[in-house]
């Protein structure tokens, strides 16, 4: 099985400096071409004004208001808590992160952040993980998609249906889950939720195994991707790239391991980053990620404070005010 | 430092420092410094309040990243209403561009020496700038003709409305509100 370590890449300099002479070379008529705001390809309401030389894009406006939904003057007109239902919403590939996220900043503002119980922040980091699979699955195929390898789409829902599964028994909902509250979460992990991750987890690694063995080696996949939109280090810092495509290009960021929240500074896992910023590395980037994620997800599964069932039957909160609900189960 | 008296002293909160910048024209000299000698070379966002009803009405907050020494800082700059405009940061952080764009669509707050200051969300000839604080939940309508949603949206139903501080549970109680209320 490859992994990303033994992708040897000669001089990647010289390589991607002869990608961007080669592109200075294009000359002829320039073509401006609409693209959107529905179309298949784009996932998500997109416009984009281009303009083309031959096959080359030279120049691309893109428009991006279709989705704009005022989330922030719906937010002034609302309590705290009355806004987590939107961050479901915000991207609607990882809703559970997008809740984590939410509390954590409000509970921030709120100073209480020190004081969440150990339970939660393990299931919290146990969402944001799921969600980072998820997110990154479809990511993936998707690309793959787009670059005409329909199998893998297929291949990511069927794991992605999984995580799905998981958000239903952890919020009720698959979808717009609105798991955490401020302080907490809406309720303790259902019975039998870890044994059902800990499968899932088992059958992912397989999963992503097969995706790479059709595309990490195949050659139109990497032919078509090996230096392809290279962003450089000082571009991808420039220009404010942040997660998977800023690792992508070389540059060793993470805020799990830079400014750790939640637990995650008791959990081991590492941090992949790309070699030269193409398309490739930021496909390999998010294929390790995922493998990380596993590994996260199996750390927190053996080391939840309570285990399976929360033993204690008390959610552990330091101070009065700060409660969470559990289900009568 | 070498800027004195237009830099106040640290404020601290939650273990983020803020920097209060008194003169918004200055604030592109400022950032170039920041970026320059203090390696604050990853620009996180740029935000826009509306602190209406007092005087000056806008302030602009710039979130600074040093991405080799790990440390962030915020700078926060006031602006009058009558002037609604300070210099702008792209020739320092090429990500300023979109962000620039977006407070001048939803503030109306524009940006000097911007290379391409136009709406980024809101469609172009929109009349209105929807995140200030005297603009309603439910949207005005414009005369643009054939835009679709260019109606105050119906608020039957929600979003619901919640008054922050007033008197007792009932008057707390979300429900649909309009504007004039």
């Amino acid at each position: 099985m490859a992994t990303v370590q033994d992708i040897q890449i000669p001089d990647p300099a010289a390589r991607t400096a002869q990608a961007a002479a080669e592109l200075q070379d294009v000359q002829g008529e320039k073509m401006v071409l609409n693209m959107g705001p529905s179309h298949p390809a784009t996932h998500g309401v997109l416009r984009l004004v281009l303009e083309l030389d031959g096959e080359v894009i030279t120049r691309a406006d893109p428009d991006v208001g279709y989705l704009h939904r005022g989330d922030e003057k719906i937010a002034e007109n609302m309590t705290y808590t009355q806004f987590i239902p939107y961050t479901d919403r915000l991207d609607y590939l990882a809703p559970l992160a997008n809740n984590v996220a939410y509390a954590l900043a409000v509970e921030k503002l709120l100073g209480i952040e020190k004081q969440l119980p150990p339970r939660c922040q393990y299931i919290r980091v146990m969402c944001a993980e799921l969600a980072r699979i998820s997110s990154h699955l479809l990511g993936v195929g998707a690309f793959a998609m787009d670059v005409g390898a329909m199998t893998v789409f297929l291949l990511i829902f069927t794991e992605r249906e999984k995580i799905y599964n998981l958000a239903e028994s952890l919020s009720g909902a698959r979808f717009t889950t609105s798991y955490t509250r401020i302080g907490g979460v809406m309720r303790d992990l259902p019975p039998g939720w870890l044994d059902q991750c800990r499968k899932f987890c088992d059958e992912v690694i397989p999963a992503i195994d097969e995706v790479e063995t059709l595309l990490t080696r195949n050659r139109i996949w990497v032919d078509r991707l090996r230096d392809l939109a290279v962003i450089s280090k000082t571009d991808a810092i420039d220009y404010g790239l942040s997660g998977p495509n800023l690792r992508g290009s070389n540059i060793d960021w993470d805020l799990r391991k830079k400014q750790p929240y939640l637990c995650y500074s008791d959990l081991e896992f590492d941090v992949p980053i790309g070699a030269v910023g193409d398309c490739y590395d930021r496909y390999l980037v998010r294929m390790e990620e995922m493998r990380q994620s596993v590994r996260i997800l199996q750390q927190c599964i053996q080391k939840i404070p309570g285990g399976a069932d929360n033993k204690t039957k008390e959610p552990t909160c330091r101070t009065e005010k700060l409660y969470c609900r559990r289900s009568r189960t | 430092m070498k800027f004195g008296d237009l830099i106040s002293e640290l404020v601290e909160f939650r273990g983020e420092i803020t920097l209060n910048v008194s003169d918004a024209e200055k604030i592109a000299e400022v950032c170039r410094y920041a970026k320059n000698d203090l390696d604050f070379n990853y620009l996180v966002d740029i935000s826009s309040l509306d602190n209406y009803g007092e005087d000056p009405r806008w302030t602009v907050v710039y979130h600074l990243r040093g991405m080799t020494h790990g440390h962030e800082l915020r700078l926060k700059t006031d602006v009058s209403e009558e002037k609604s405009e300070l210099p702008s940061v792209v020739t320092i952080w090429n990500t300023a561009n979109w962000h620039e764009r977006e407070i001048y669509d939803m503030m109306g707050i524009r940006f000097r020496g911007h290379p391409d200051l136009r709406r980024i969300l809101m469609w172009e000839g929109y009349p209105y700038f929807p995140l200030r604080k005297d603009f309603p939940l439910a949207g005005k309508s414009s005369d643009l003709p054939g835009v679709a949603f260019t109606q105050p949206a119906p608020l039957e139903g929600g979003p619901f409305v919640t008054v922050a501080g007033g008197e007792d549970a009932i008057h707390r109680e979300p429900r649909v509100r309009n504007p004039d209320e």
